[in-house]
């Protein structure tokens, strides 16, 4: 517990972050801090502006105004002191993909100044560590997707690093495969590590992060913890699927007409042939299927979701997520497309 | 928790062993392991070396056999061994100099640029690498070269040292082309653009030089040309090198073609690998 920062110090601080490309705002004055120990999730849509603020954050780079610092190290004047303290796991795989997945490690290892020998411990812990020990010979090439994010993590931790940036660690991955993944990050956020994760997907977010930042067009629009944003958003959707569908508009008058506590915006999805009815607790979803089962309609199908980043946005903003949406309140001149640097 | 305050004694510990400073041993260890990985790559995919294995055969081959008599006279190709045994030593290291620019242009597309970007090493080690591998290359091609011009009758009418003073000679110069075309290869969009692009310059420079026919047999405005080009200076140092003659004049020129370039497109070079996103 010797230079231990203090607990609520913050690893990652950022203060009015801005770099623009062209007349594109790719980061228009972003705050944000992590905590140290915490995952802060940094949710948005394409070209919000999350790659570019992760790729400041490594030094990779130059922001055109305001500051981040990195355990204490300022991007801009002690880049090279802080490339010592992260690790980057970006969108695409960043191993070598002719070289096997030892040779990988190893390389990394030696980059980072340790012996040959450590290099090699290292790299046959982490291989181990990332069930990879099997295919550790093999060239990244013929890994799977999962595999090879599994083997771009393993490459990130070998320094130990005190901060870990994951740039969508799991967009393009199959269900199976993003679920290994999150189940690595979890044992390294239960092992100590602090994590800056970038993410479309709010279910990744709820899974990983404890805070999160939402951000759109490069600006911060909404923080705070898990939780409280969920609420905000209305906690889940519980959709309804009835056996006569054209029993559609009455099932959801009836669950509106019944006042139930706190459930209101019922809506009727009929592209789906359902009924969606935000809900916050499990006493709401009884709640809404025992009245259902009282009124007498036949359930086909019943689910609920999280609600999708669209669905997040809408809460959040008013507006969806799509880029030229009428509602926009930037100057309407300016091109907003995806940005990816 | 235990686990976190490990990770937090680390920058504190880097920060005091000098500041984030590489130091020489540590740049060159990088060097080290950049280069292995370079030859890794090689390893997993032998295509890559069949410019190297051929092309010395087949230039020689196809220069003394087809152009020989029509250059020196029928009868006479053993005479143009000698003659153009060395200058296609000039030429290897132009070529393959060539390929540095198509292959680093195709390297930094992938993803684990970013990552060595994101590390604590001299990022001009990344490239100083490269170009080591490829000086092995190179001496790979030109070794071949001199066993096919030794089976084609080429006879060194000086002695090793000045042999292996051509080698070398041609070695550094190709090392200070390989910057020109890293630098190409970094600014340009795709490998067939710098291909296309290096072809241009290649291809004049090659054949209006001394590499292949005596210029004094050429008209008088090419003749011009072949004086103030380098591949001309190489090609002249290594034939006397290797044939005997007044050798200082042209050595001390390919020197300071040599010098120039990498001290012009070097620096230019890592400033465009530290920029580029």
């Amino acid at each position: 517990m010797t230079t231990r920062l203090s607990e609520k110090g913050a690893a990652v601080e950022v203060r009015g972050l801005v770099k623009h490309y062209g007349r594109t705002k790719a980061l228009d004055g972003v705050d944000l801090d992590v905590r140290q120990g915490t995952v802060l999730g940094v949710l948005g849509p394409n070209g919000a502006g999350k790659t570019t603020l992760v790729r400041v954050l490594s030094t990779l780079v130059k922001p055109d105004a305001g500051s981040a610092r990195v355990a204490g190290y300022d991007v801009l004047r002690q880049p090279r002191e802080l490339r010592r303290v992260i690790g980057l796991t970006g969108q695409y795989a960043s191993v070598d993909e002719k070289l096997s997945g030892r040779e990988n490690l190893y390389m990394i290892g030696r980059l980072l100044d340790l012996s040959s020998r450590q290099a090699k411990a290292r790299a046959d812990e982490l291989l181990e560590r990332f069930s990879l020990t099997e295919a550790a010979k093999r060239p990244a090439m013929q890994y799977s997707g999962g595999m090879r994010r599994r083997l771009d993590l393993a490459a990130s931790m070998i320094g130990h690093p005190a901060v870990l940036y994951l740039d969508e660690p799991t967009t393009g991955l199959d269900p199976r495969t993003r679920n290994e993944v999150w189940e690595e990050v979890q044992r390294m956020v239960a092992d100590g590590a602090t994590v800056l994760l970038t993410t479309q997907y709010m279910e990744e977010a709820e899974q990983l992060a404890s805070e999160l930042t939402v951000i759109d067009r490069g600006r911060v629009i909404a923080n705070g913890r898990v939780a409280e944003l969920k609420a905000k958003v209305g906690g889940r959707t519980l959709q309804i699927v009835p056996t006569d569908p054209a029993r559609l508009s009455a099932m959801a008058t009836a669950i509106s007409d019944a006042r139930l506590d706190g459930i209101a915006g019922v809506q009727t999805d009929l592209a789906a042939g359902a009924v969606n009815v935000p809900i916050l607790t499990d006493e709401q979803l009884t709640a809404v299927v025992g009245l259902l089962a009282t009124c007498g309609f036949g359930i086909a199908h019943i689910g609920t979701h999280l609600p999708s980043l669209d669905e997040v946005f809408l809460a959040i903003t008013g507006r969806p997520t799509e880029p030229r949406g009428p509602a926009r309140t930037a100057a309407p001149a300016e091109n907003k497309e995806e940005v990816t640097v | 928790m235990t686990t976190a305050t490990a990770t937090l004694e680390r920058p504190a510990k880097a920060a005091a062993a000098g500041e984030g400073r590489i130091g020489l041993r540590a740049n060159l260890r990088h060097i080290g392991a950049l280069a292995r990985r370079n030859m890794l790559q090689i390893k997993q995919d032998p295509e890559s070396m069949f410019d190297v294995l051929l092309m010395p055969v087949i230039f020689t081959l196809l220069f003394v056999y087809v152009f020989g008599g029509a250059v020196a006279g029928k009868g006479n190709q053993q005479e143009y061994v000698n003659y153009v045994v060395p200058g296609l030593m000039a030429m290897m290291g132009m070529n393959i100099a060539m390929a540095v620019g198509t292959g680093i242009n195709d390297d930094f597309k992938k993803g684990v640029m970013d990552r060595f970007r994101t590390m604590p090493i001299a990022r001009s080690s990344v490239l100083i690498a490269k170009i080591v591998v490829e000086l092995g290359r190179m001496m790979i091609a030109t070794l071949i070269l001199l066993g096919v011009g030794f089976a084609l009758g080429l006879s060194i009418h000086t002695d090793v040292l000045h042999l292996l003073g051509a080698i070398a000679l041609s070695a550094v110069f190709g090392a200070s082309l390989m910057w020109i075309f890293i630098l190409l290869g970094l600014t340009m969009k795709t490998p067939q653009a710098v291909q296309g692009v290096a072809m241009l310059v290649l291809m004049p420079l090659q054949f209006g030089s001394s590499i292949f026919a005596k210029p004094t047999t050429m008209p008088g405005w090419l003749e011009g040309f072949t004086k103030v080009n380098p591949l001309s200076n190489l090609a002249d140092a290594a034939r006397a090198m290797i044939n005997g003659g007044a050798v200082a004049h042209s050595v001390w020129i390919t020197l300071a073609w040599s010098v120039g370039i990498t001290a012009v497109t070097a620096p230019l070079a890592v400033a465009r690998f530290r920029k580029k996103t």
